[in-house]
């Protein structure tokens, strides 16, 4: 058990710091939350500089395009981006943070080649069509159908909550090939263009009063074989592992930004007087002592993943659990030190963000879920219903 | 880095494990329930020969020469135990009270404020809060003669209150060895920091240990108790609790080893935060899940809650913990300005799926 960085791993840190620091004051600002074109177009600059100084897609597997860096280095570039108020990952979220792991692990060599390095240089950007009406936590509910035409699927169907759809090129999308399977065995997972004739986009304005996500309509979309990652039927099993991503891995960076947040409340509160207030000032305290602990998990489950390599393991969803919960309470408490002054004005920071985080305890598979999950899987509770 | 155990680790947290599991099972356990706790003589030799006392002496100085994370190993083994007697106040004195180290001395603390001291009759020796002393020997006998007992609320625990003319005493001995840690000083100081901050880090380790066990102990109750003709754990409120102990404990579980690893006082303070709320939580949920039978006497699960409560109190309570805390919450580093601009990260839905 120890903290030390080996001197491999502190020269990669200073070499990015320093690339970050050289960087960071050329970049544009930041472009209106609303804006998404702009927003695509940012997000997808910032992924292109990484790439061409050679950070893109750290820790994917040097045959998957990436640079094959231990989760400790990925860890650190994560700490120091944050650090530094390097821009976020943003609408490049999924097609880094989960479908191109997934494609990576699970894909063919040709699927690899063709889907992987756009992601990487931050020219092809990637939703996530698993969500639908009627199968939202009951994910294997869901009923878009895929039927099989030649060298086609026909794909026909609804999916919602899809983040990013309206700037997206690529869709990993869960389909029901085999209606007549039990519902976990019928399913495929699909790299769908968005671009093809039969989808239909129509914006969903979230609590935020953005565009975030969207419906997504498909009648007849005629998606290629050869984009089906896995086996016909077996996309259950695929989409376990791009769940693993998205909860085991996806969220580590903002647990820094969270940090940072934290010290600024402080600050604001020490500004504005609102520090005077024990009850406030504790509740401060106690959420350092809670993000310094996630952080140190976070750390803890490196470690693991170092070990294990690969895939991230299910104790994820402890992070994700716990992590969804504290951000929500991170904003509160911005809002107390913000007093009513401030607190209800959408111009100032934190207000924007006190809203969104109401996402986080629904999003990537509710806190309920997450808890099922945890008693079954880590606990060895029975199985209910 | 890497916050994983090594080998090394392991098999000294496994022969604790098994040490206590030989030497004080449940019987005993129970046994020293019925006694009305206390400190038992044989047992404290035994665990001096185990070294929890000398772990972190010096070789030269007869000690086993480890550090902090091995200690918080062999502390969160004695809380899963709920080993009774002032363990962590004995292993800080090793060094500084002959016979401490071997586990022939019984030291315990006086922690000032009106905190009751704990084990004291039968005690060889106090620490004493405000003067950095110890008391001993006759001064010691005057102590105990002016204490007045408290009715412990754990039967593991005897209490005592101190006269607060004797506490406010300065004539004890000073303890050279304990140094003033700069960032010990703030709110609730009653040792010279050093001490403290390990007295909160070990008690932390305990509740550690304490909160591991009663998640282990409702899994078992919740994996085994049929109602309405199925296993309680299968229904989702009873496994929802369960998941909520276990979310508890591993961040606390981290914190507390990263803690262990830096000797840092702030991160001391969040451990030892988390680990009491951890101890205390889990204890109440586990009680909820054993139903009636969690409110018996018979069940241990109302030892594991009050020794948790008296454990959280110790050293550096939650509000102490919580201002030093808030206290290290400094300035924020300049963002780089590109990215500062429009309000940072403001507005930003991030989560998919
Ligand atoms: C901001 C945001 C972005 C999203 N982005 C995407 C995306 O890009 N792609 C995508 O596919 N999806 C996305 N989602 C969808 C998200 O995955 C679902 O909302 C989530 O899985 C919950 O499903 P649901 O909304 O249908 O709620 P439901 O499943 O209907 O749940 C409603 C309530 O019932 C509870 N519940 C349901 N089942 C159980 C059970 N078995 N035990 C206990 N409680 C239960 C839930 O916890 C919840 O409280 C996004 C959601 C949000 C909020």
């Amino acid at each position: 058990m120890d903290l030390v960085y080996t001197e491999a791993e502190e020269e990669f840190r200073g070499r990015l710091r320093e690339w970050l620091a050289a960087v960071l004051p050329g970049l544009p600002p930041k472009p209106s939350p609303d804006d998404w074109p702009a927003r695509r177009a940012h997000d997808t600059s910032w992924q292109r500089m990484l790439y061409d100084a050679g950070y893109a897609g750290l820790h994917w597997p040097v045959d998957a395009g990436g640079r094959g860096a231990t989760p400790t280095q990925h860890l650190i570039f994560l700490e120091e981006t944050e650090k530094a108020g390097a821009p976020y990952v943003g609408a490049n979220f999924v097609g880094l943070l989960h479908a191109g792991p997934t494609i990576a692990a699970e894909g063919t060599a040709e699927q690899r080649a063709r889907w992987l390095p756009p992601v990487l240089r931050g020219d092809e950007i990637w939703c996530q069509g698993f969500s639908e009406p009627e199968a939202g936590s009951d994910l294997a509910a869901l009923r878009t159908r895929a039927v099989r035409d030649g060298d086609d699927y026909v794909v026909s169907g609804q999916k919602i909550w899809t983040s990013h759809a309206e700037v997206a090129d690529w869709c990993e999308l869960l389909v029901r090939t085999d209606p007549g399977a039990p519902k976990h065995r019928g399913i495929s997972w699909l790299a769908m263009p968005m671009d093809a004739p039969g989808i239909t986009v129509r914006p969903l304005r979230t609590l935020a009063g953005s565009t975030e996500f969207a419906e997504v309509f498909l009648d007849e979309v005629r998606v290629p074989v050869r984009n089906r990652v896995g086996a016909e039927n077996d996309g259950w099993r695929v989409t376990m592992v791009t769940l693993s991503f998205e909860r085991g891995t996806a969220f580590v960076g903002e647990v820094v930004a969270c940090r940072r947040t934290l010290a600024a409340v402080a600050a604001e509160a020490r500004r504005n007087g609102r520090w005077d207030d024990a009850v406030l000032r504790r509740r401060l305290g106690r959420l350092n002592a809670e993000f310094r602990a996630l952080w140190r998990l976070t750390q803890g489950n490196v470690g693991e993943s170092e070990r294990t390599g690969g895939v991230p393991g299910i104790g994820g969803s402890v992070f994700k659990l716990r992590y969804s919960g504290l951000r929500q309470e991170l904003y509160e408490a911005a809002a107390e030190a913000l007093g009513a002054g401030g607190a209800f004005d959408l111009d100032r920071e934190w207000a924007l963000d006190r809203l969104s985080s109401l996402s986080y305890t629904i999003a990537a598979g509710t806190s309920q879920i997450q808890r099922n999950i945890v008693a079954e899987r880590i606990l060895g509770l029975p199985k209910g219903r | 880095m890497d916050l994983q155990l090594s080998d090394d680790q392991r098999a000294l947290r496994s022969g604790m494990r098994d040490l206590l599991g030989a030497v004080f099972d449940r019987d005993r356990l129970r046994a020293a329930v019925e006694r009305g706790g206390g400190v038992d003589r044989g047992l404290w030799r035994e665990l001096g020969a185990a070294g929890l006392f000398a772990l972190r002496l010096p070789e030269e100085a007869g000690g086993v020469g480890l550090g902090l994370p091995e200690a918080v190993l062999l502390f969160e083994e004695a809380g899963r135990a709920l080993l009774p007697g002032p363990l962590v106040a004995t292993h800080l004195a090793a060094g500084l009270v002959k016979g401490a180290a071997e586990g022939e001395a019984v030291v315990t603390a006086a922690e000032g404020g009106d905190r009751p001291v704990a084990d004291l009759v039968g005690a060889d020796a106090v620490l004493v809060a405000g003067g950095a002393g110890v008391v001993a020997g006759e001064e010691l006998k005057a102590l105990v003669a002016g204490a007045r007992p408290v009715r412990s609320m754990d039967p593991l625990t005897p209490l005592h209150r101190v006269e607060a003319r004797r506490r406010a005493e300065g004539a004890f001995a000073p303890l050279h060895r304990v140094e003033e840690h700069p960032a010990g000083a703030g709110p609730g100081e009653a040792y010279p920091g050093a001490l403290r901050h390990a007295g909160a880090l070990l008690t932390a380790a305990e509740q550690l240990g304490s909160a591991a066990r009663t998640t282990e102990m409702a899994v078992q109750h919740a994996g085994a108790r049929e109602q309405f003709g199925s296993l309680i754990g299968s229904f989702q409120a009873v496994k929802h609790l369960c998941a909520d102990m276990l979310t508890r404990t591993e961040p606390a579980r981290s914190a507390l080893y990263a803690a262990a690893l830096t000797g840092d006082p702030v991160e001391i303070a969040a451990a030892k935060l988390l680990a009491d709320e951890a101890a205390v939580r889990n204890a109440r949920d586990c009680l909820q899940i054993h139903g009636g039978m969690g409110f018996t006497w018979e069940a241990d699960v109302h030892l594991h809650l009050k020794r948790a409560w008296l454990r959280a109190a110790r050293w550096l309570t939650a509000a102490e913990a919580e201002e030093l805390l808030a206290a290290d919450l400094g300035p924020v580093q300049p963002l780089y300005s590109g990215s500062a601009a429009g309000g940072g990260r403001a507005g930003e839905a991030e989560g998919a799926g």
